[in-house]
């Protein structure tokens, strides 16, 4: 097997984009990858691309140009990004490619995500009396966890708090108006114990990246970022998810847990040895869950982590540097690249304002949502 | 009462204490589902037997539902009032996901005992009360708050 390297990123801005459709977002982040790589769309051997609202990924050799490319359509729920690198890095480590593009775009309608019970597998009563909703999840899941794990909840405000702030200093970024923990912990309460700046709401925005065997990586750039492992589960049997009508009264662990320790294993990583991290923010309590449950820190040792400056843009466990889905919002086909576009950044030390200082060598991404399902992904440089 | 939807219906029974939610129960491995389903997701099996929940359960962890959920929810048109959601524990079976008669977050805390009520949720154009099930604290939690 051969060891697969990221040599071209792109990324169209995240945010609200009136009369730019979903793909042209991608066709411009494929664009920019592409010339980042200095090669061109015929040079493309294959592509793994997901949109969860904004059409079919293929439509877009459209406007890329028709070469007859082996272009697959992924949709996987909210780690639809994450699965479309995934198979990308397979197609690669197999031997039956030598580069191909990974991309993901998204065009969600203002508001919440508004899921139909039959698309889960679950009748109508469900959605009819006000389950339906993916905020009740995320709120309850952080109640629990809190009272679990002796956590006070203004925690969470702080940890939004940071997402605004790296926000404000990200281009790309879709909040770029920093918000104080008071502000945040004073907005709307939209579920207990979440209150509305505490939320990433689905966005648009495009992410290209291009991968080659890593063999041949420096004919492309001379800042490779080795891709060293990708992993993908879902749920198992005890676990606790979204649009769940009932759950097991055994808890296992979730697909975070498995996906993320499968992650290091096969990079040959330790968790301590990460140096910068993105993880699900969907909101400001799934990134300290994911914390915990990435194994970045224990269960319960977030709120002393977070309260010391730990996980900022220079502390010991810099986390969510480009401020997270919470600054950037979730278009769910472009989310988990974006992880990964900015890891590349400060994998290469091209992060500008939000540059890591630590030079760090070692990178993590994690992506969760819908419906119990995370990819993680480890790069080193 | 011939202005009455239940919503829901297909996963009560009406006994004569009161309501019961319906799940299923493996006969290989035990493990209880909500709402009933004809395979085990615990052990893969195929073969389950109606189940009748507990009418009562302790809270195990909660929010308040704070706008209005959008369609299909029925009442997503109508003036909106929060609504506790929460998942109940029954019996150490099965935690089931309900609407809790509660609108502030301070009615609820984990571990408090709840029992299983019918509420009407939404009066529609009509004039059609629609109902489903819901848990609401019982006398000994509301004894418990005051105290």
């Amino acid at each position: 097997m051969t060891d697969v390297a990221i040599v071209g990123i792109g990324i169209h801005p995240f945010g609200r984009h009136a009369g730019v459709s979903g793909r042209s977002q991608g066709a411009y982040a494929a664009r920019q990858a592409l010339r980042d790589a200095g090669v061109g769309w015929t040079d493309m051997q294959f592509a793994f691309g997901g949109s969860d609202a904004a059409g079919n990924a293929d439509a877009l050799v459209a406007d890329l140009g028709l070469t007859g490319i082996e272009f697959v359509n992924v949709r996987n729920g909210c780690a639809t990004g994450g699965s479309a690198l995934a198979m990308a890095d397979r197609a690669i480590r197999s031997g039956a490619y030598d580069i191909g593009m990974a991309i993901g775009f998204d065009k969600h309608p203002p508001g919440a995500f508004n899921a139909s019970p039959a698309d889960y597998g679950l009748a109508d009563w469900y959605g009819e009396i006000g389950l339906m909703v993916t905020t009740q999840f995320f709120a309850i899941k952080i109640q629990r966890y809190l009272a679990d794990h002796d956590l006070d909840k203004d925690v969470l405000s702080l940890v939004a708090a940071k997402a605004y702030r790296n926000g404000s200093i990200n281009p790309n970024a879709w909040r770029r108006q920093p918000l104080t923990a008071e502000e945040i912990a004073a907005s709307d309460m939209i579920s207990y114990p979440l209150t509305k700046y505490m939320f990433c709401s689905p966005g648009e925005g495009g992410v290209a990246l291009v991968l080659s065997r890593a063999d041949i990586a420096h004919r492309y750039t001379d800042r490779p970022v080795y891709l060293r492992a990708t992993a993908l589960r879902s749920r198992l049997y005890g676990t606790f998810e979204v649009f769940s009508p009932s759950l097991a009264v055994e808890r296992t662990d979730g697909p975070t847990v498995l996906a993320a320790r499968a992650a290091f294993e096969a990079a040959g990583v330790e968790p301590g040895d990460v140096d910068v991290a993105q993880i699900q923010d969907t909101e400001a309590g799934a990134e300290i869950m994911h914390m915990a449950e990435t194994g970045l820190c224990a269960h319960g040792e977030q709120a002393k982590l977070v309260e010391a400056g730990e996980t900022e843009i220079g502390g010991s466990l810099p986390i969510n540097t480009d401020g997270g889905c919470i600054a950037n919002g979730e278009p769910i086909g472009a989310s988990g690249l974006r992880q990964v576009y900015e890891n590349v950044l400060q994998l290469r030390g091209d992060a500008g304002p939000r540059q890591v200082p630590s030079d760090p060598r070692v990178a993590f991404t994690h992506v969760y949502g819908a419906p119990g399902i995370s990819a993680c992904t480890v790069l080193t440089r | 009462m011939s202005h009455q939807r239940l919503v829901g219906e297909e996963v009560l029974a009406m006994e004569r204490d009161g309501p019961r939610l319906v799940g299923s129960r493996c006969r290989s491995c035990g493990a209880v589902t909500f709402p009933r389903q004809a395979s085990c997701p615990r052990c893969t099996g195929e073969n389950v037997d109606d189940h009748r929940l507990a009418r009562t359960g302790r809270l195990w962890g909660f929010t308040v539902q704070g706008f209005p959920p959008k369609d299909p929810y029925l009442a997503a048109a109508a003036p909106f009032r929060p609504f506790g959601v929460g998942y109940v524990d029954l019996d150490a079976e099965i935690l089931v996901e309900s609407r809790l008669v509660a609108d502030d977050w301070r009615q609820l805390r984990i571990g408090m005992p709840l029992e299983l009520v019918i509420i009407p949720f939404h009066d529609d154009h009509s004039g059609e009360q629609v109902s489903t099930f819901a848990f609401a604290p019982t006398d000994e939690a509301a004894e418990d708050a005051v105290a």
